[in-house]
């Protein structure tokens, strides 16, 4: 049998239970749910602190994000920011030894649709990066934090979120892609 | 936001542990890639649904046990605010689609070498910067609506979480085994 890390791929079931189990961990050990789109908030308020300390300071979503109880604030580079800043180097270990690393600037779903425009691709990836954080944040989470923690703590916030996220999802995907034909090839890589 | 940037020590270990499996385990899974992401969307690739369900159903047995057996205080579930949850997800669900990635996904798709992930994230956290200065108007608009606090669905039915969890349990196994045979037929023999 091949070296499960050399695999390019692992089945969904295996990464879910994966997933599940270090999400037991989490809560075990750390007394923490895994989630990751607060960071966002955290490293927003970060940067724009050190142009405008004051106006960060006098913001209600920041004092509610990370103001301690005290005055002043929580860390901002804290369990969750190391968690997200590790998942890029977790991602590029298993990529790399599953020879799955590769330098690419629009992928091959957007490029049949779109083209090969890598300026498109980027100004598309912008616009919907933005909305994707400005949802996540009026939601509460996204889809690790509501998705998969609140998920599995059966949540009804997170449940709604999840029904909402998936809805608006297909209707997007439905007007940017059409319906398209059963008959094209599925598994694209 | 500077005079107590950093948590301490062990929490960063923590998270870094964390962080450096969950983006292996992502990474592996096939879900950090555009194509994989936005053909859950357009029902060609199931992967994203079948990863995210197995996660639920696998935390949710360990958590729920954990809880019963008094080894956790408690839970970590966002309160339900319905406006903001559903609003949120709906806006989530058109910046998924539009980027390809959710916020975790793309920290991870970096380390694969998706450069568009990078400019995602790049909009993600103007995004968050925008919500947090449009968040004093949405508190005062949208975060009333539907206010129902810190609740699951053990709370909303009054059952064991076991009868809930064995349903979940139920239809994620049935809906795996149709996507499974209705995938091997429309495979190429």
């Amino acid at each position: 049998m091949a070296n499960p890390i050399r695999l390019a791929r692992w089945s969904p079931y295996v990464v879910g239970t994966g997933i599940g189990i270090l999400s037991w961990a989490t809560f075990y050990f750390m007394n923490k749910a895994l989630g990751t789109s607060t960071s966002f908030v955290g490293a927003a308020g970060a940067a724009i602190c050190t142009i405008a300390p004051e106006h960060v300071a006098g913001n209600a979503y920041y004092t509610q994000t990370y103001g301690a109880k005290g005055g002043g604030f929580k860390p901002v580079f804290d369990w969750q920011m190391a968690l997200v800043l590790m998942m890029v180097l977790g991602s590029f270990i298993a990529a790399w030894f599953g020879q799955t690393f590769k330098v690419e600037r629009v992928p091959t779903v957007w490029s049949q649709r779109f083209g090969p425009s890598v300026l498109k691709r980027y100004a598309a990836a912008f616009i919907g990066g933005f909305i994707l954080l400005f949802g996540a944040r009026m939601a509460g989470g996204c889809t690790s934090g509501h998705g998969i923690s609140g998920g599995l703590q059966m949540a009804v916030s997170s449940w709604m979120f999840f029904v909402a996220m998936f809805a608006s999802g297909i209707a997007t995907a439905a007007v940017l892609f059409g319906f398209g034909s059963k008959k094209e090839v599925s598994h694209v890589q | 936001m500077f005079s107590n940037f950093f948590a301490d020590p062990k929490t960063l270990m923590l998270g870094a542990i964390t962080g450096l499996i969950f983006g292996f385990l992502l990474q592996k899974g096939g879900v950090t890639r555009y194509n994989v992401i936005v053909n859950q969307f357009r029902f060609k690739d199931h992967t994203v649904l079948k990863t995210m369900l197995t996660a639920i159903v696998v935390g949710a047995i360990g958590v729920y046990a954990m809880l019963q057996f008094g080894m956790i205080s408690g839970l970590h579930i966002k309160g339900a605010e319905v406006g903001m949850n559903v609003l949120g997800g709906l806006i989530f669900g058109v910046g998924m689609v539009i980027l390809g990635y959710c916020p975790g996904t793309a920290l991870a798709a970096v380390g694969q070498g998706s450069r568009d992930a990078i400019v995602g994230i790049a909009g993600a956290l103007v995004g968050a910067a925008v919500y947090a200065e449009a968040y004093p108007l949405l508190a005062r608009t949208i975060e009333p609506l539907g206010k129902l606090g810190k609740i699951t669905f053990v709370d909303v039915t009054h059952l064991s979480p076991w009868w809930l969890i064995a349903g979940l349990a139920i239809g994620a196994s049935g809906l795996f085994y149709w996507l499974e045979r209705r995938e091997h037929a429309a495979r190429p023999a």
